[in-house]
């Protein structure tokens, strides 16, 4: 086993990982001790990890050990250790959603994403930590303390899936699922240097997912490169029983479609996502970007998204309104915390919400109320939904003449802990390049392209037509090459 | 809505209320200054004309010419097993077994 000690956790991917268990090379049993051990070294000071589920982790691995011992063919994700954020249920481990007010519930369930990823062979390492309720650009958020970015631990890891960023970044896991409402995988993808999917709408199960705003919620795949996204977006994706939102549309062959040639690929540069408050150092990222898309033989042409500007405003009141009802769940009768004080129901409630919710959930359980009641419904939430037709149909028009959208993520690199935490509307603005896409339903993709001077990692959007997963990743797939070329 | 939305320290607590949240004295008057804010922000949806524009919900219904991509596909409506309810009980704050225990409703 001296070997596989000597194995680098770091440049350890799917195929990988895959292909030394089946060659006897390492064991899944391995695998996961390794990662549990960096977890343990490292991860005091990221704080990515909320619980660790390692007796369910090496039952799995020895069961694809003993696989692997037969020669039997391994699935796709045989021995993979991954981990998964604390708003999807996994039987048997706590599920907080980075909230107190969920402190101690473990669901007896498991959500369908984690179902799939386990049947595909992947070893479930934990859960990870997030913005309480997803909701958060920093991971500030958390109930449970920050989670640090793995690539410079002055900084946050971007948010709401903070931890499921940083513990591939910090190589704790060789992936893991996220979710994504206004831009919770894309943004802390681009801000911890790693591979983050939005599917698109229906794309993949929201079984088991704790509901923060249910027109946007969707779940992802973080991962270290394009190739492993596609491979676990391959397990994700398709319909699912028990999500009635899932598509029944067939399944492309995402990572098979990845080697196709880009040439004669139309891409598109939306002008709004590149104007006043971009930082430099991101716009000439993306410069280079879209010039190795053009040697690679892609049409780059500019393209207009008119409504871009309203996208925050237009998020910010869908979201909270629906998480103003889907949070009301959570009452303290059924799990969770509960005040036992109070003389009663009425008490109860207020009390246990009260002492359960933090500050960004109050206030977005608040907006979303105020928005929904009476005299302001059709001024606001009406209004809104109206908006986010116009923001969809700029995207149908703009995909009737390109294949694909290449933008900035993020206007700034990853920020400083506690440098927007006082200002809500700052930190809602830091989604400027994201809400859009979550309001229309399309895809999107977050790859890194490059680092700031000081050393902080850039990521690149390329968005897809709905269900247009295949050609995002294919792009995605060129933008990555291109990247390692140029260096 | 108008420019200056002004949700007052009352507008805060009924708003509470309808949310069951109890606010402290000190977070009353921070969610109001916040709800101005951002409810300032969100005023600039008024510039645009949306007479006429249809209200989207969620994103099924603009891909209404693809039938495949509405996501609209219910299960086959037959009886099948469920989540165990003694795994469920077992999670609840206070429970007999069967039924949830809470305060009483009714004041009397």
């Amino acid at each position: 086993m001296v070997n596989v000690r000597a194995m680098e956790l770091e440049s350890l991917t799917i195929d990988g990982a895959r292909a030394a268990v089946a060659s006897g090379d390492t064991t899944a049993t391995t695998l996961a001790e390794l990662h549990y051990e960096r977890i343990e070294a490292k991860d005091i000071e990221i704080n990515s990890f909320l619980a660790l589920s390692r007796e369910r982790a090496l039952q799995q691995a020895a069961k694809i050990d003993a696989l692997a011992a037969k020669g039997d063919a391994l699935p796709p994700l045989a021995g993979v250790p991954v981990g998964i954020k604390d708003v999807l249920a996994m039987q048997g481990a706590p599920a907080t959603a980075g909230s107190l007010i969920l402190k101690g519930y473990r669901p007896p369930y498991d959500a369908t994403a984690v179902a799939k990823l386990e049947a595909a062979g992947a070893v479930l390492l934990g859960k990870l930590n997030c913005d309480e309720f997803a909701m958060g650009s920093s991971n500030e958020n958390s109930a449970y303390c920050p989670v640090l970015n793995p690539k410079a631990l002055d900084r946050v890891p971007g948010g709401s899936s903070g931890g499921s960023a940083a513990a591939v970044a910090a190589s704790f896991a060789v992936a893991t699922l996220g979710t994504d409402t206004g831009g919770s995988i894309r943004q802390p993808a681009a801000f911890c240097g790693v591979v983050g999917v939005l599917p698109t709408y229906g794309r993949v199960s929201r079984y088991g997912l704790i509901a923060f705003a249910s027109s946007l919620d969707r779940v992802g795949p973080f991962t270290k490169n394009v190739k492993d996204a596609a491979t676990v977006l391959q397990v994700l994706a398709g319909q699912d029983v028990m999500d009635a939102t899932s598509s029944d549309r067939p399944v492309d062959d995402y990572v098979g479609g990845l080697t196709k040639p880009v040439e004669g690929l139309r891409v598109g540069v939306p002008e709004e996502y590149f104007g006043e408050g971009l930082d430099q150092e991101i716009l000439v990222a993306i410069d280079g970007v879209l010039a190795g898309l053009k040697a690679a033989g892609c049409v780059v042409k500019p393209v207009s998204l008119p409504h871009t500007k309203y996208a925050i405003p237009t998020y910010y009141v869908i979201a909270t309104a629906e998480a103003s009802s889907n949070l009301s769940r959570f009452d303290g009768v059924r799990f969770g915390l509960r005040d036992a004080e109070a003389k009663t129901l009425a008490e109860m409630f207020r009390r246990t919400r009260d002492a359960g919710f933090g500050a960004e959930v109050k206030r977005r359980i608040l907006l979303g109320t105020y928005a929904l009641s009476a005299g302001y419904y059709d001024a606001y939430y009406r209004k809104a939904q109206q908006v986010r037709t116009l923001l969809t149909r700029d995207f149908l028009t703009a995909f009737a003449e390109v294949d694909v959208l290449v933008a900035p993520v993020t206007p700034t690199p990853a920020f400083k802990l506690g440098e927007k935490t006082d200002d809500p509307v700052k930190m809602y603005l830091e989604d400027i390049y994201s809400v859009a896409a979550s309001l229309a339903g399309i895809c999107g993709v977050s790859v890194p392209c490059g680092e700031t001077k000081g050393g902080l990692p850039i990521g690149v959007q390329v968005l897809g037509s709905h269900f247009g997963e295949a050609t995002m990743l294919r792009v995605a797939h060129q933008v990555e090459t291109s990247q390692k070329k140029a260096c | 809505m108008t420019e200056q939305a002004g949700v007052t320290i009352d507008d805060v607590r009924r708003v509470a209320e309808l949310a069951n949240l109890e606010l402290t004295a000190e977070e009353e008057p921070r969610m109001q200054r916040d709800l101005n804010a951002i409810l300032g922000h969100i005023a600039q949806l008024n510039e645009l004309d949306t007479a006429g524009v249809p209200a989207m919900a969620q994103v099924g219904e603009m891909l209404g010419g693809l039938l495949q991509d509405r996501g609209e596909a219910l299960r086959e409506d037959a009886v099948r097993p469920s989540v165990d309810r003694a795994k469920v009980m077992a999670a609840a704050p206070e429970t007999d077994g069967r039924f949830f225990k809470v305060p009483k409703v009714i004041e009397r």
